[in-house]
């Protein structure tokens, strides 16, 4: 209990202190320290969760088991080390004039209030807290989009702040009509939002009102997953934001809304596949798999013609959140372990790679594409950072992200054949896109006042190290982890 | 029909469609004070209709989440609103809508569209609730339109904080309201989010002269 309450209690505790105090010298020290705090009780944490399995805590209302504790760990570590890389990046900006100490404390606070809204959302049992930590996710992160008050980062958040706001308003609409549905069968009105009574009681709620709120629910969250055609406002907030929130939102934000989603549809599948009548029970699936596929051909296609680094790999990353959604939609133990190993590669993929692309910018001095130029000839821990990085992400092997992709390719062929047509073309036009980009940028001449920048690059080297061994081999106690988490998602295991 | 239901629920009926007529007039008006002041009439029928739930039901922690929309939604969120107005010094500036009778003809096919997926539902097949869950989503439905077809900031707003309306009208009336935690969170959120847009209107008055967000166009994919 003390270690779910230490994992919360950090970075809350840390957001009100960095409010409180004001910007000091040592406001980004303070933030990596707090972060390293919540990763140690996160881990303790998940060492808990190993020795005795699923836990409820605090009269059942936080619910932890083998499909968030990893979620939990993978959000304090990447919160960590995105900190770890943070604190010498913001000096610098402010260094160079782009911000004041008084957007710094904000900067500061907010990043810790928005782990301790992911961390709520992932360890929360009940549905509605659920919603209020997603929506609080998007008002601690909203001010940092416009953090440099240029009109492309005021017109950024508002759409973020719009959208995301939108979407989330409908899933709470969603939320309701779960609560209606969840009434009917369990009598205390207070634990008929827990997710476990919930879960318990799947078969018997109403197959209509339940489909109806998962339609809600996933055009709500999916909009923060960055789900097209819901995506508009991810790569303007991912491109006009500091790159430690970029990190911050593409490694963890997307995954944090797709969890939600998917605990949903757990709940969903269980009520459709007990009233054969109603609907046909694979609706929730198809209707991931539609929005995935669109979401992964069409981020594809915006790769090609993107002229902004960062906006290049935030279309990476509504592909590949496609993937997952595709994954998870297409069910069955092999596609739903694929997902959830993507889950996460790609958040430790990316985030790594954001935090390259935040040492290239300052390298160049701009975003732009075209004038980002020779990386490896100015800094070759930059340049073969982010060819090392963009490899990873476009599925080489032996890297995670491959395995993870061929695992999905393998389900595919054996549920739905014809669906390996779009999903090959599709890594193919991606895998274009991002090397057309990057060939370049790494390789092509480097302007002649271009010089090298102090960078830490020992977040991206232990990142990608991971990515690296998790495509060679997955530890056992995290496939045993990835393992039970498919069985409760598809019903049956794996290993 | 409507005549064999209790008077309460006759009331509570009587109030959604208030409500979901209010819904409509803030879609048509012109003027952000008068904008304003309909917000302010939806968020006291909302109040009115949760206390008469609260009394039909015997159920009193439906009285708190009143009290919580009174003072939010009908006090607070509104004296906010006023201030900033003023404050911008906009408050005698048309906000057009294009294509009005369009619009309405809109809201319109939505509402008919909320009372079309609420069909099926068996359970509601002998209670109002299928009126006041029809009705909840139509209020959220055009409050999504509103946020369309408007472009300026302060009416965009009241768009969203009318579709967040819907949504509390929709745990009360389907559900008797949300668990207490949920609730209180529910509000905290949309307070912090109406700071948080009041901040944003001198952001983006300094930024494009405006409030007209329909000039925020620099990020669009252009082509190249």
């Amino acid at each position: 209990m003390s270690a779910l309450l230490l994992t919360l209690a950090i970075p809350l505790l840390a957001s009100i202190l960095l409010a409180v105090l004001g910007h000091r010298p040592w406001a980004g020290h303070l933030n990596i320290w707090a972060s390293v705090l919540a990763l140690a009780a996160s881990l303790w944490l998940a060492f808990i969760i190993l020795q005795q399995g699923t836990l409820g805590f605090f009269s059942g209302q936080f619910h932890v088991d083998s499909f968030n504790v990893y979620l939990i760990v993978l959000t304090a570590f990447i919160g960590a080390t995105t900190a770890l890389f943070s604190r010498p990046y913001m000096a610098k900006e402010e260094l160079r004039g782009r911000l004041s100490s008084k957007r710094l404390r904000l900067y500061h606070s907010s990043y810790q209030g928005f782990l301790f809204t992911l961390q709520l959302a992932l360890s929360t049992n009940n549905l509605g807290v659920l919603w209020v930590a997603m929506e609080g996710a998007t008002l601690a992160t909203v001010l940092l989009v416009s953090l440099y008050r240029t009109p492309e980062a005021i017109e950024a958040a508002w759409k973020y702040f719009i959208i995301c706001g939108v979407g989330i308003a409908l899933a709470l609409f969603g939320t309701v009509l779960i609560y209606f549905a969840a009434a009917q069968v369990i009598p205390d009105p207070e634990r008929a939002l827990l997710w476990s009574t919930l879960s318990q009681h799947r078969a018997e709620l109403e197959p209509v009102v339940m489909a109806i709120a998962f339609a809600f629910l996933l055009v709500g969250y999916g909009t923060k997953v960055g789900l097209v055609p819901m995506h508009t406002w991810l790569p303007d907030a991912h491109s006009e934001g500091p790159t430690p929130m970029s990190a911050v939102l593409s490694g963890l934000l997307l995954n944090v809304a797709l969890y939600a989603v998917i605990r949903v549809k757990i709940l969903t599948d269980g009520a459709l596949g007990s009233h054969p009548g109603a609907y046909d029970p694979r609706l929730p699936g198809h209707l991931m798999m539609g929005f995935g596929m669109l979401s992964f051909v069409v981020a594809g296609l915006f790769l090609h013609r993107q002229r902004d680094i960062k906006r290049l790999f935030s279309y990476s990353s509504i592909e590949h959140m496609g993937l997952m959604t595709f994954a998870f939609g297409l069910g069955g133990p092999l596609a739903t372990f694929a997902g959830l190993l993507h889950m996460t590669v790609h958040s430790l993929t990316k985030s790594a790679i954001f935090i390259t692309v935040g040492h290239a910018c300052h390298i160049a001095g701009t975003q732009s594409l075209e004038r980002i130029r020779g990386l490896i000839r100015t800094q070759p821990s930059v340049g073969w950072g982010l060819l090392l990085g963009t490899a990873v992400i476009a599925g080489f092997p032996p890297f995670g992200v491959f395995v993870s992709e061929f695992l999905l390719l393998s389900a595919t062929m054996a549920s739905q054949p014809w669906l390996t047509v779009p999903l090959m073309i599709g890594l193919g036009v991606a895998f274009a896109g991002l090397f057309r980009h990057i060939q370049p940028v790494v390789y092509g001449d480097h302007p002649e006042h271009q010089a090298a920048v102090t960078a830490n690059m020992w977040p991206v080297a232990i990142q990608l190290a991971l990515v690296l061994w998790l495509g060679l081999t997955i530890p056992v106690f995290l496939a045993q982890w990835f393992d039970q988490a498919t069985l409760l998602i598809s019903g049956e295991g794996l290993l | 029909m409507l005549n064999q239901l209790p008077l309460y629920e006759q009331a509570i009926l009587t109030l959604a469609a208030l409500i979901l007529f209010t819904s409509f007039a803030l879609l048509a008006q012109q003027r952000v004070l008068s904008m304003i002041h309909v917000f302010v009439w939806q968020g006291l029928l909302l109040a009115i209709t949760t206390a008469l739930v609260a009394y039909d039901s015997s159920a009193t922690h439906l009285y708190y989440s009143a009290g919580l929309t009174l003072g939010l939604k009908v006090i607070l969120i509104p004296w906010l609103l006023h201030r900033l107005v003023h404050r911008l010094n906009i408050h005698r500036q048309p906000h057009v809508v294009k294509h009005p009778s369009m619009v309405l003809m809109i809201a319109a096919a939505l509402v008919i569209f909320a009372y079309y997926v609420t069909l099926p539902i068996h359970q509601l097949s002998v209670s109002i609730t299928r009126n006041t869950i029809a009705i909840s989503m139509s209020v959220v439905l055009l409050g999504m339109l509103m946020l369309i077809t408007r472009n300026k900031a302060v009416s965009q707003v009241i768009g969203f904080m009318s579709l967040e309306n819907g949504l509390f009208f929709a745990a009360v009336a389907a559900t008797h309201g949300m668990p207490m935690v949920v609730e209180l969170g529910v509000a905290f959120d949309v307070l912090v989010a109406m700071v948080i847009f009041g901040v944003f209107f001198f952001h983006i008055r300094d930024s494009i002269d405006s409030l007209d967000v329909d000039r925020l166009n620099r990020l669009a994919e252009h082509d190249q």
